[in-house]
């Protein structure tokens, strides 16, 4: 299969985002509030991991320039990565100002919008022409799927909860909301993927994600914050100043000791 | 139950020999059953010298995979063939379905309530503690979920209101 360098930034857009929300799980591994919660978001995180390898070896070998997921992962800096802003925003501080780096409210309603997202996502992907892709897609929809799941249940309990359960809910939706305007998107490579039959076109999966999202918010009591003009550039490269602290953390290992293995 | 798409082609006595071997492997993480019976193992072929083993995997992140291509290799070199390899293959996606009645059975005498069901193929809202899993220890289905994810990817955690047993469960998927 011919690769374009639209469909190669799409793997790394995909794969960097499973990557780095990926990351995020992990960093709540042994914080968790509870230790249900505490593996939960491990268990999260692998199958985010798990997703992020395979795109990303996908995405070398169509590249051919024999970069594995290693490289991709753990060789580029931020301008390099693809991921959409939203993945890469920390779990707590100082986005979410409340007076700690891992704020749970702002971690499930942000894996529930995300998780969301990806089941429209995989569920279109099933059928790319990309026969890889679409293997990919059909294996992470299953897990994608409990993951919206496993939130969706969180933001009932938190929204429809305590009044402090439900502010902190509502706070961290109103943070969250206007980085998923990035989801759906229009970008330059879109219409060639999309003619080639490779992906559809982000906007496409607004209207299946908005059903998926809006009747839990309802139930949840939680009110869906008005979309703004607000857009963010994280598929671009262009990054928030928090992916780089990220990668510092995720990259440490090779970086220090290039190529090293265990 | 649907049976694993298992390749046909490629007969002989050693194919299915090989087979054989691989059944006898176990899930290392629940050893009661096989890395066959679990659907993981998708082919097995021979190219001159060298038998290829296919498999799938269970969840895209399972740390046990690893292990399961540890153990062919060892197997498969300790039997007397020289060149073992592993190949991935991601389609059609794993799933519970293929796991075999004799298989779940042993499951739940290990204290594993096997799979419920089909697994879902709908893309929207599942509910989480929607199936009122049998106890393994008494059979109730007076149950409740405490956790919706488990000791390891493909587990949730279960407890019995009536005998008070707690227990892994399978999760369909």
């Amino acid at each position: 299969m011919n690769c374009s360098s639209h469909h190669f930034d799409y793997l790394l857009r995909l794969g960097g985002s499973s990557l780095v929300l990926g990351q995020r799980m992990a960093e709540w591994i042994g914080h968790g509030p509870v230790l249900e919660e505490d593996i939960a978001l491990a268990n999260v995180g692998l199958d985010l991991m798990g997703q992020a390898r395979m795109l990303l070896t996908h995405a070398g070998a169509l590249e051919g320039r024999g970069r594995d997921e290693d490289a991709l992962a753990m060789l580029r800096d931020v301008p390099g990565f693809r991921n959409y802003t939203l993945c890469e925003l920390p779990n707590g501080e100082p986005v979410s100002q409340v007076g700690a780096t891992r704020d749970y409210a702002f971690t499930l309603t942000r894996n529930f919008l995300f998780a969301a997202f990806q089941c429209e996502l995989w569920k279109a992907l099933g059928a790319s022409r990309d026969a890889e892709l679409a293997a990919i897609a059909a294996k992470s929809a299953k897990e994608s799927r409990y993951h919206y799941g496993h939130a969706a249940d969180w933001m009932l309990r938190l929204g429809d909860g305590t009044d402090d359960s439900h502010r902190r809910m509502q706070a961290a939706l109103d943070l969250l909301w206007p980085y998923t305007h990035e989801l759906f998107a229009a970008d330059a490579g879109e219409a060639e993927l999309e003619a080639a039959g490779i992906a559809p076109r982000s906007e496409t999966l607004r209207a299946g994600w908005l059903q998926a999202v809006e009747p839990v918010l309802a139930e949840a009591t939680l009110a869906r914050p008005a979309d703004t003009g607000f857009l963010s550039t994280g598929r671009f490269g262009r990054h928030s100043e928090h992916l780089g602290h990220l990668l510092s953390e995720l990259q440490y290992l090779q970086r220090a000791y290039p190529g090293a293995q265990w | 139950m649907v049976k694993p798409p298992i390749a046909t082609g490629g007969p002989g006595p050693d194919r299915e020999r090989v087979m054989q071997l691989l059944g006898g492997i176990p899930d290392p993480e629940i050893p009661v059953i096989s890395i066959v019976e679990l659907g993981i193992v998708r082919d097995v072929a021979f190219e001159g010298e060298a038998v290829i083993v296919t498999i799938t995997p269970t969840y895209s992140g399972c740390p046990a995979m690893h292990a399961i291509e540890a153990d062919v290799r060892a197997l498969l070199g300790a039997e007397g063939y020289g060149r073992v390899e592993l190949k991935t293959q991601l389609a059609p996606a794993w799933t519970t379905d293929w796991m075999p009645e004799a298989a779940r059975a042993r499951l739940r005498d290990y204290g594993i309530a096997p799979p419920m069901g089909q697994a879902g193929s709908d893309t929207h809202r599942i509910t989480l503690h929607g199936r009122s899993v049998p106890c393994v220890r008494c059979g109730s289905t007076h149950t409740e979920r405490l956790s919706a994810f488990g000791s390891t990817a493909c587990k949730a955690l279960y407890r019995c209101l009536d005998c008070m047993e707690p227990f892994d469960y399978f999760k369909p998927i």
